[in-house]
């Protein structure tokens, strides 16, 4: 790698995903469907997420001083299905206040914003959210606490996907969650561009998937201090359906903008096999790491 | 002593050390030390060791009781050298900042690039070398990024990339002919006005020499920020700005020195010739060392292919520097001096420029370079100092009439608009 072959760390090194405590190459995959209960004859979820300040080694050998849902960034990848009962409870073990901000439809003291209902929690402090899963979809979470671009920035972010009545196709899911770090904290854009929370993560570790089986990806973009953000697909076009709110697709394409707190669904079967780039179609922040390949294989064993 | 000093020395009430102290050790007891008191070195060996043990025990133990410096780390690195080769751009770093500074990873215009070299952090005025995988383009800028291991980024642009010359005996040699076409050439053709100045009266040579101070004086400014901005350049890990203060203090003392030892080898120097070449070999090498910086910044120019309009510059510099043989060879308008001793004073005043480009094309080094110039602006100032005396109107023993303000003007005019033809 490097020169013309294209954008990487020195020597096409990684970062230490064990002291992160932390790896994007399994995050991709996971998704947390919380402890599940009856009440009422109603499906309810319960989850624990904890506010943390931790550094986190965002490029070989720079260290990031962020703050957190879980340790992770982003933060765990909430899941249930649409009238589920989803019961978060937020631990703020920061030094910092924050909030839990969900996005969805849900009554405006369980908003997870300043001065409304419980409003900020402090540090020590915890609260416990509370609403249904609703509109089925893909949808963000993040912390609401002003300055709110910092603590967005500093990485309190993640996703939760409402899934529709009777869910949707088989396939290989995954999560992609378009992000930065703006290492100077000037607020002038950011020196590191990123899915799930290390750049360059899949040009070293391709995500391997199948020949002819349907990969869905859901895509969100929280990228801080730029305005959009995209996603291009090489060699392939998938069906891309905006915050996965309606189960026909609105577009066939290779490449979809978002702009921050945008989401959607893209579904590819991919015909060949080989190695197929994936990254921002702004190019710039390609080359600043957002940026990685699928490895599509043959046959019943990936 | 002043008579006050006197009187109050004689209130004092007077103890029996003191008394002892007033009546004096005789000549011989100071010489020998025989008075029974402490011989001197013993007192100076006494005094340093205390010194040494005081100051060692602070650094050992004083930082101790003083809490933590607050703040994040403070990260500078400057960029010594830059050596463009096909396919890669060399960095050479100097940390300039308090605390080491670990290079983690290098983005090239929005790009992270592959590199090898700074694999330690670099500590406290240490250098090291980044070697940057990356395709540039010719002629094109690029900003280098080094993200530091705290996530700062520091900058370093490249104005316009061009391969960096191999410093070979070819490149040195071109260096030298630039420095010639520069330097000695220009310093010659400007003496070759020595004829008609003869025929001219003192009046008119003193006017000269009011001109040559106005050059002189453009020449120690014009160098003085040059020398201020190349300081700045420098990280300031070696002084920045000092620098070019110490050269100039330095150089105007060594000077002094070389002039006082060249004016008491003849003591009974009556003729006005002789002092006339005495100033003029001051001049000549005032204006030798400030070649010397003007040498730097052409071969530095060069050496990072920043040379584009080379013959332009080449040109503007070569008339620049007519005017300096000029004020060469104004005071010796009383004498005839040997064609020999001419072509010596061309070269002490021309040379040095070729001197100036061979280094600033192998070296490159800002702070260096700040001494440097530092050098050339005390050399100036000594010689303005020398010449200043030789004004006075003889007869009315008036310094500022109007005709020498004129010729100040004169010179400090022709200087702005001959340099404004080197301003590439
Ligand atoms: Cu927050």
């Amino acid at each position: 790698m490097g020169g013309a072959n294209g954008a990487t760390f020195r020597g096409g090194a990684g970062v230490d995903h064990a002291a992160n405590g932390f790896d994007p190459r399994t995050l991709l995959r996971e998704f947390d469907y919380g402890t599940v209960s009856t009440e009422n004859g109603r499906t309810v979820r319960d989850w624990t997420i904890r506010a943390e300040d931790r550094d986190i080694e965002v490029a070989p050998g720079v260290v990031f001083p962020a703050w957190t849902f879980n340790g992770s960034i982003p933060g765990p990848t909430l899941r249930a299905t649409a009238g589920d009962l989803m019961r978060v409870r937020f631990v703020n073990d920061s030094e910092h206040p924050h909030t839990m901000h969900f996005h969805g439809i849900h009554p405006a003291e369980m908003d997870g914003v300043p001065m409304v209902g419980r409003g900020i929690i402090s540090p020590g402090e915890e609260f416990t959210y509370t609403f249904d899963a609703e509109p089925f979809g893909l949808h963000l979470y993040h912390c609401h606490v002003g300055p709110l671009a910092e603590h967005i920035a500093r990485g309190m972010y993640g996703t939760f996907i409402v899934d529709p009545p009777g869910g949707r196709p088989p396939a290989d899911e995954m999560i992609m969650v378009q992000h930065g770090y703006n290492t100077t904290f000037d607020g002038e854009g950011n020196q590191l561009y990123a899915v799930n929370g290390i750049p360059f993560v899949y040009m070293n570790d391709p995500i391997q998937v199948r020949r002819g089986e349907l990969v869905r990806i859901y895509l969100v973009n929280i990228l801080e201090y730029d305005p959009i953000n995209s996603f291009h697909l090489h060699g392939n076009f998938f069906d891309y359906y905006p915050t996965g709110t309606r189960l026909e697709p609105s577009e066939f394409t290779d490449t979809v903008i978002q702009a921050q707190g945008q989401r959607g669904i893209c579904e590819i079967r991919f015909p060949y096999p080989g190695k197929f780039m994936f990254h921002a179609h702004k190019s710039e922040f390609a080359d600043l790491g957002w940026m990685g390949f699928f490895d599509v294989v043959d046959g019943a064993e990936s | 002593m002043s008579t006050t000093e006197e009187s109050r020395d004689a209130e004092r009430p007077m103890d029996p050390d003191a008394r002892a102290d007033a009546e004096g050790p005789t000549p011989a007891e100071t010489r020998t030390g025989k008075s029974g008191r402490v011989p001197l070195w013993v007192l100076v060996v006494g005094l340093v060791a205390v010194l040494v043990a005081a100051l060692g025990g602070l650094a050992a133990y004083g930082g101790q009781t003083l809490p933590e410096r607050l703040g994040p780390p403070v990260e500078e690195l400057a960029v010594e050298r830059t050596v463009i080769a096909p396919g890669s751009i060399e960095l050479v770093l100097r940390n300039t900042g308090p605390d080491p500074v670990a290079v983690a990873q290098v983005f090239v215009n929005d790009s992270y690039v592959d590199f090898t070299g700074a694999d330690e952090p670099i500590g406290r005025l240490a250098a090291d070398t980044l070697v940057l995988n990356y395709p540039w383009q010719d002629g094109q800028p690029y900003t280098v990024s080094m993200l530091t291991s705290t996530g700062l980024v520091i900058e370093h642009v490249v104005d316009a990339a061009v391969a960096t010359p191999e410093p070979g005996f070819e490149f040195l040699g071109l260096m030298a002919l630039v420095g010639t076409y520069v330097g000695v050439l220009p310093v010659l053709l400007g003496m070759l006005v020595l004829p008609i100045l003869r025929r001219t009266s003192g009046r008119v040579v003193r006017v000269l020499l009011a001109l040559t101070v106005g050059l002189l004086a453009y020449l120690a400014l014009d160098a003085l920020l040059e020398g201020l901005e190349l300081a700045a350049l420098s990280g300031g890990a070696f002084g920045g700005p000092v620098l070019v203060f110490l050269g100039a203090g330095l150089a105007f003392l060594a000077l002094t020195t070389v002039d006082k030892v060249l004016a008491g080898r003849r003591p009974d120097e009556r003729d006005t010739g002789s002092a006339g070449m005495r100033l003029a070999v001051m001049i000549a090498i005032g204006i030798g060392l400030h070649n010397l910086g003007e040498g730097l910044v052409i071969g530095s120019a060069y050496a990072v292919g920043e040379l584009a309009l080379g013959a332009a510059l080449i040109v503007g510099f070569a008339a620049h520097n007519t005017t300096e043989g000029l004020a060469i060879v104004a005071p010796l308008t009383t004498r005839r001096p040997s064609l020999w001793s001419l072509v010596g004073l061309g070269l002490i005043a021309g040379a040095p420029a070729i001197l100036g480009a061979v280094i600033g094309a192998s070296v490159d080094n800002a702070g260096l370079s700040a001494l440097l110039f530092g050098v050339g602006v005390g050399a100036i100032v000594q010689v303005i100092i020398q010449i200043v005396p030789g004004l006075r109107d003889r007869t009315s023993g008036r310094l500022l009439d109007p005709a020498m303000l004129g010729g100040l003007g004169a010179g400090v005019v022709i200087m702005y608009l001959t340099g404004l033809l080197v301003a590439a």
